[in-house]
């Protein structure tokens, strides 16, 4: 009680620029720069990305910075253009996922009906599935076309988002404001919309950064096994897994991409801490 | 104040500063004689918990304390190393919240043997864990140690803490807020224990509290706290029966008593915050005998009669504070005609589903809510009262039984009813900090419903808003701001604007003014006052307190168990209880007046035995 009321004496301070401040600023300049390689990118490339310029496994010297791969393409080129497939691809998987999960999570959670269970237990299903299998299945089945490995990843995906938004539903659904909108007879979709929805954002964000880097992962393995986008696409899954064998001839050609991806999760995982520090102090009050 | 009986405790010279500045505490001198309780009463935020928590030496993060003296049981505690070392030994502290304080996976046997261990050694066997618990009177058998907290009341999760606090027999016990969250029956239960321990064990205590009513039961004197200093202290009687400080006296006048009807009188503005104090009497911008010196320098906290102290400088002007007549000779309502009845709630019964069976929480309640007049639903937790508001608001499905709001029974859920009806009955929840949504702004949580129900067009709530804040004594601006932003009492109020602006008939009020500091209920229960006669909104109010029932209300329902035992006029009901329940429920209640009573009876409360 007494610290309820204490919460709300003073209108809490936006803290200056403090450590937490800092890991957007840091968060938001590396995505901008990842973002910016991944358009970009392809127009400052000194190669082609598909031409052998010389001999494989090449360690860096002047001509390329970052040596040859396994073909003697160039490393530096193909990081460079092969921002493009993971990036979006990868994005438009998550937004996939967090669509479909959002509104099964939302339904189940405040539908206290039949509907609850039928929903859950459905994605229950699909959480049972160890995720690179469902993956392949679904792969194998329909091709691997850029729109099958989005719709693929956000179907192995969705499930644990659901879960995340409905017991986040469940928990919100029982708060005063949506009582009330209830007791005014509020659609459910406006109680959804208003009420319920701009409070589980902060669960939904802090999740993001996992998943975005789940998704990157998924989409990076089916490539590595050879089935979803083929050689010799630049991509910076594809290019650590089959520049795996030169590791100790030029470590460029696998650390440069692997380095590009750990910053684009680092990167999203900042932005979205941050974002969840913002969201929080005017959520829940505890 | 020398001699006889020993001084247990002495701080003098308190401070705790904000690290960022600012004070949280300032100078503030605690003195406890053995065998004494001292009741620190205070607002939220006026530093009570700080200022016990300093003389532990334990401080939040973003605090540093200092301080001039701390003598326990003539130990000179110099630095925070002593300190640390003291608690438990020479002073411990007894929790707000008991559930969250016991480990919920350690037995309580063990619980109280680790304290007995960490104090003296496994070796000395002098006090076992049946002791401890017999001391608080709790069973002392095996089987009911063996238990978890979670399988304990929470009146016995609390006695747990107390033996704990006990254990190592220090001369100074701290409770913060005790009995907060227990119900009447079993805080006057632990109150009067507490009295026993002290005079058996000669024990000192320092009872923080914001109640009034609770603390002029059992304690010996009282320290009033505001804004971080202490504002008046002096024995229990003469600081209730005759405040002196016009904060103190502002506390006494608001606090409500089931056994009088009087209106209560509330403080104009509100508490300042850590921060932006002012230079003078932090009281003076509400201060209604204030001079231009107290704007510019800060009075002594002086000696007006023996062991009296106040911090102010016109003391001798506070008035009296008026008390009204007892309960029973009230002739009020007026016997004119009748006034029509907006909701009549016929054999109502409500159930909730769980696997298997269905529990009934309410069964055969009937009332009826006349326009403009006030029903109160009085009963503890669990009784079904918050239920039974949900039901009439169309949020819990009816079992059995009628609802009608004039002359129309009303569909079971919300969603059923039509747009008019919904508009007629408003519900206000209990937490403030839930009540309204974190993301829409006051002004669009207010003009949300005019929208909805009344239809009304954007421009036109805005104006609406505006117009209900006024209504709630809120100043434009408000309508801005995020609820994060608001102080408990801005956000009932808000969400009352919220019931208002529909234009409703009936107004359901849970627990609206349970989380509220008194100054801030008093208020509250002001406005809704005045709703009612400007408006004629008609309020069932739903309330354990029966204080605040004897304020508000002209009827009155005692509910236990999903059933009422006793309704009736607010004066006889209270006056002169006819069930056994009512009656037990009304001699556990603490009551300012019944104290200030005895003690003009007894010519002064009990002097400390040496």
């Amino acid at each position: 009680m007494a610290t309820a009321i204490a919460h709300g004496r003073k209108p809490r301070r936006r803290q200056s620029l403090g450590f937490y401040g800092a890991g957007l600023v840091v968060g938001v300049v590396l995505l901008v720069l990842l973002v910016g390689v991944a358009i970009f990118g392809p127009l400052l490339a000194p190669h082609s990305s598909i031409q052998t310029i010389g001999v494989p496994a090449k360690p860096p010297d002047g001509s390329s910075p970052l040596g040859t791969d396994f073909l003697g393409r160039d490393v530096l080129s193909r990081v460079l253009c092969g921002g493009r497939s993971t990036l979006f691809l990868g994005g438009a998987a998550t937004l996939l996922t967090y669509l479909l999960g959002t509104s099964v999570g939302l339904i189940a959670g405040y539908v206290r009906t039949a509907v609850d269970p039928l929903l859950m237990r459905s994605v229950d299903v699909l959480l049972a599935f160890p995720a690179l299998l469902l993956m392949l299945l679904f792969v194998t089945a329909f091709g691997g076309s850029a729109a099958v490995l989005v719709g693929g990843v956000a179907l192995v995906l969705f499930p644990g988002v659901a879960r995340i938004v409905r017991t986040a539903t469940l928990e919100i659904s029982t708060r005063g404001y949506v009582e009330a909108a209830v007791a005014r007879g509020e659609t459910t979709l406006a109680i959804l919309r208003r009420e319920v929805f701009p409070n589980v954002l902060g669960p939904i964000v802090a999740d993001l950064g996992v998943r975005f880097g789940w998704s990157i992962i998924l989409i990076a393995s089916v490539n590595y096994l050879g089935l979803g986008l083929q050689p010799p696409t630049a991509d910076w899954g594809l290019m650590i897994s089959e520049n795996r064998d030169i590791i100790s001839g030029n470590p460029a050609a696998l650390l440069a991409p692997a380095a590009m991806l750990a910053l684009l999760v680092i990167s999203v995982n900042l932005v979205g801490d941050a974002l969840v520090r913002r969201l929080g102090t005017s959520g829940d009050q505890r | 104040m020398n001699g006889s009986p020993a001084q247990a405790l002495r701080a003098r010279g308190l401070h705790a500063d904000l690290l960022s500045g600012g004070a949280v505490i300032e100078d503030v001198d605690v003195e406890l004689r053995a065998g004494e309780i001292l009741g620190l009463v205070g607002e939220s935020g006026s530093g009570k918990t700080t200022t016990a928590l300093s003389m532990f030496g334990y401080h939040e993060r973003a605090v540093k304390i200092r301080f001039a003296e701390i003598t326990i049981s003539n130990e000179h505690l110099t630095d925070q190393k002593l300190l640390s070392k003291a608690r438990g030994r020479l002073i411990s502290y007894v929790p707000q919240n008991p559930g969250a304080a016991l480990n919920p996976s350690m037995r309580i046997a063990d619980g109280l043997r680790d304290i007995i261990e960490a104090h003296r050694g496994p070796a000395d066997g002098s006090t076992t864990a049946a002791e401890m618990l017999e001391r608080v009177g709790l069973p002392a058998d095996r089987e009911f140690g063996r238990r978890f907290p979670h399988q304990l009341s929470g009146g016995q999760q609390q006695r747990v803490c107390i033996a704990m606090a006990l254990a190592a027999h220090p001369a100074v016990v701290v409770l913060d807020e005790p009995t907060t969250g227990l119900d009447v029956v079993t805080q006057d239960r632990i109150l009067s224990e507490l009295v026993r321990l002290r005079d058996e064990q000669g024990v000192a205590m320092l009872y923080i509290t914001h109640d009034l009513a609770v603390v002029s039961t059992i304690a010996n004197r009282i320290a009033v706290m505001y804004a971080g200093r202490i504002v008046e202290e002096g024995p229990a009687d003469q600081i209730l029966r005759r405040p002196r400080h016009p904060y103190t006296r502002g506390l006494v006048a608001s606090t409500p008593d089931h056994r009088r009807s009087r209106a209560l009188e509330s403080m104009a503005g509100t508490a300042v915050g850590v921060g932006d104090r002012p230079e003078g009497c932090a009281f003076a911008a509400r201060c209604p005998q204030v001079r231009s010196t107290c704007r510019t320098s800060l009075p002594e906290l002086a000696e007006i009669s023996p062991g009296h102290a106040v911090r102010c400088f016109e003391s001798a002007r506070t008035p009296l504070v008026a008390w009204a007549e007892s309960l029973k000779p009230r002739d009020v309502p007026p016997a004119e005609v009748p006034p029509a009845e907006v909701l009549q709630v016929e054999r109502l019964r409500a159930e909730f589903k769980s696997r298997g069976s269905d529990l009934v929480v309410a069964r055969d309640v009937s009332f009826a809510v006349p326009r403009g007049g006030c029903v109160a639903l009085v009963g503890e937790s669990g009784s079904g009262k918050t239920t039974i508001a949900r039901v009439i608001a169309g949020l819990h499905p009816l079992s059995a039984g009628r609802i009608r709001l004039g002359d129309v029974a009303l569909p079971s859920l919300a969603r059923h009813r039509v747009t008019e009806q919904r508009r007629r009955i408003q519900i206000v929840f209990q937490n403030p900090a839930e009540a309204l949504n974190p993301r829409h702004t006051a002004g669009d949580a207010i003009a949300r419903p005019a929208r909805i129900l009344l239809g009304q067009s954007r421009a036109d709530s805005r104006q609406r808003t505006r117009e209900l804040l006024d209504a709630v004594r809120l100043p434009a601006g408000i309508e801005r701001r995020y609820p994060r932003e608001l102080s408990g009492g801005e956000r009932q109020r808000v969400a009352l604007a919220r019931a208002l602006a529909a234009g409703p008939d009936v107004i359901l009020c849970d627990e609206i003014t349970s989380a509220l500091d008194v100054s801030v209920q008093s208020v509250v229960l002001e406005l809704l006052r005045d709703l009612r006669q400007d408006l004629g909104v008609a309020l069932v109010f739903i309330t354990h307190d029966l204080a605040v029932t004897a304020t508000i209300a002209e009827r009155v329902l005692v509910l236990r168990d999903g059933v009422i035992c006793e309704q009736g006029p607010v004066s006889e009901v209270l006056g002169s209880p006819r069930d056994d329940y009512t009656r037990r429920l009304l001699d556990a209640a603490p009551s300012l007046s019944a104290s200030i009573e005895a003690w003009e009876r007894a010519g002064g409360p009990p002097a400390l035995s040496d």
